[in-house]
């Protein structure tokens, strides 16, 4: 399996509504492990990568927040300069473009989250190249 | 200065009989129209029949509905071939209300106008601009057509681009302006933003605002604020469009046409006559035009009759300005509105909950608040802009103006129980 599930939450742009999130999503006990902020105008997404995203998806849900989860990459690389270059150039010899991306160093492991459209050829690609595309259980263990 | 000074101080008796036969030949005029003759047969009405003012109230109402519902033209009084010109009202997923003019009409219309103009000493050596919108609003045509009665120079700006406005002022030297009150605020402020001081780099001498209901207080801001004499105009377009009652110089509430109109205040709730000089409802009906007249139609436009005679002279009783609406209907930028095109709008969307609120501020900045359905939310951002965007352009193709759309979070919202409070309110107009 070379995907794994990213939460994406909507909310307004004030304060006061990151606060409401992570606050649920700390009575249920979900860590997180990576979190992104893309606010435009008057509303926002929050995409996270957390150890139970099903979990954390349905109590949102449960909440009356608008949730849910997308499929990404995780691609673990060296922490040390060009490791992302490869991995970007390696999508990119195969015409595939790099949409909502970020990354986390955890425990000497620089993991970086990539969406593109195409995941599962994505990910044939890169592991065909020697990269070591996380599974769901993998990443949460990082 | 007078237009038609015999006609506009007219003795009242003879004013008063002037209307009575006028009623009459439109009630006759009307037999032909199936609408009024269903009704006149129900009640039994003729035009011998109406043989006082009074007799006014045995004659049926015509509401916006009836407009709607009879249109396109089964209220035309006419052969289409008779029709010079047609307005018509905003609104495309409802049915909007169409006004036919005769040749005489669009000249009456005009002579209207032309009335008010000298009334307030405009004359064939002002520089008239007209920066109302044109198309088929009546704000710009009719009062284009009575501009050009008394002989100015017509600049047919119509609205925005107030560069370009500011452009036509300095070059043509315009003297007089015709224009909504929210939008003269902006100009004023977008004129000192620029450093341009109207009282010396401009030769403005007029306003004459209308279409927006506004306090006296606005009308003093926009006085000081651009340097100029301000005069308030009522008018509507199943009335012919802007022109129905207009200030004289003494600023002290609108003259209304009474050889052209007979008007009653009626309150909204019981139909009966309000009491002397007790604000209602005001309704009209047109006695002196030939392609569609209508019987006391419910304007919906709250406010009270002046029955002291004016030191002008004119006979023409004045009406207050407009203090509200007896329906929820709401006026932005000109633009008349219902909340349930809005509400029309939205349920056509399954991305979009049911609940909406409008919040209006400043001077006409108006919001609608919408809700995202969960199910809609695929997580990406560029989507829900796109939403957003979908939702204020359908909202702009009926409303004829473009709202702000704010997605919020379901359940965030008021929700519709009865008559919910869907508008808020906030203008300083």
């Amino acid at each position: 399996m070379n995907t794994v599930k990213l939460l994406a939450v909507f909310s307004e742009n004030r304060p006061g509504q990151a606060a409401r999130v992570t606050g649920i999503l700390a009575r249920a006990n979900v860590n997180i492990r990576c979190v992104t902020i893309a606010s435009s105008g008057t509303f926002g997404v929050m995409k996270l990568l957390v150890n139970d995203p099903d979990l954390a998806c349905h109590t949102l849900q449960h909440e009356g927040f608008a949730a849910t989860l997308t499929e990404v990459i995780a691609v673990e690389m060296a922490d040390k300069p060009g490791a992302l270059h490869s991995v970007a150039e390696c999508l990119a010899d195969h015409d595939i473009n790099l949409a909502n991306t970020s990354g986390f160093v955890a425990n000497n492991r620089a993991i970086l989250v990539v969406e593109v459209q195409d995941s599962g050829l994505a990910g044939d690609i890169l592991k065909e190249h020697g990269f070591h595309v996380l599974t769901q259980k993998e990443t949460m263990a990082v | 200065m007078f237009w038609q000074q015999e006609m506009e101080t007219l003795a009242r008796p003879a004013l008063e009989s002037l209307q009575l036969e006028r009623l009459r030949d439109t009630v006759r005029r009307l037999d032909r129209v199936p609408f009024y003759r269903a009704k006149f047969l129900e009640s039994g009405v003729t035009p011998e029949a109406i043989k006082s003012a009074a007799d006014i109230r045995r004659l049926p109402f015509t509401t916006a509905a009836d407009l709607r519902e009879n249109y396109p033209d089964k209220l035309l009084a006419v052969s289409r071939e008779e029709v010079l010109r047609l307005h018509t009202t905003s609104g495309s997923t409802g049915k909007p209300k169409a006004l036919f003019f005769s040749r005489r009409d669009v000249d009456t219309a005009a002579d209207l106008i032309a009335r008010a103009l000298c009334m307030t000493g405009v004359t064939r050596r002002d520089v008239f601009q007209n920066m109302m919108s044109y198309g088929l609003f009546t704000g710009g045509l009719v009062m284009h057509y009575g501009a050009e009665k008394v002989g100015c120079m017509v600049i047919p700006a119509g609205p925005g681009t107030s560069e370009r406005q500011l452009l036509l002022m300095q070059d043509f030297r315009t003297t007089v302006i015709h224009i909504l009150p929210s939008y003269a605020l902006y100009f004023a402020d977008f004129l000192e933003k620029k450093g341009v001081d109207p009282r010396k780099s401009l030769a403005l001498r007029k306003a004459f605002v209308g279409a927006e209901a506004h306090t006296e207080e606005t009308r003093r801001n926009i006085e000081a604020a651009l340097g100029l004499e301000v005069y308030n105009s009522y008018g509507l377009t199943e009335m012919n469009g802007p022109g129905v009652a207009f200030e004289c110089e003494g600023k002290c509430g609108m003259h209304l046409w009474e050889d052209n109109y007979v008007l009653e205040i009626i309150n909204p709730k019981t139909c009966e006559p309000a009491g002397d000089g007790e604000t209602g409802e005001l309704v009209l009906t047109s006695i002196n035009r030939e392609a569609m007249p209508l019987l006391r139609y419910r304007t919906r436009d709250l406010t009270a009759l002046i029955s002291e005679p004016c030191p002008c002279g004119r006979t023409h009783r004045r009406i207050h300005r407009i203090t509200g609406r007896s329906d929820d209907m709401l006026i932005v930028r000109g633009v008349n509105i219902f909340p349930q095109q809005i509400e029309r709008v939205l349920m056509a969307m399954p991305q979009i909950g049911r609940n909406y609120l409008i919040l209006l501020e400043g001077l006409d900045e108006m919001t609608v608040k919408v809700e995202l359905s969960p199910a809609a939310f695929d997580g990406e951002v560029g989507h829900i802009a796109d939403l957003q965007n979908e939702v204020a352009e359908k909202l702009r193709a009926e409303l004829w103006l473009r709202p702000k759309v704010d997605l919020v979070a379901s359940g965030s919202l008021p929700v519709a129980e009865g008559k919910a409070k869907r508008v808020i309110d906030r203008r300083s107009l």
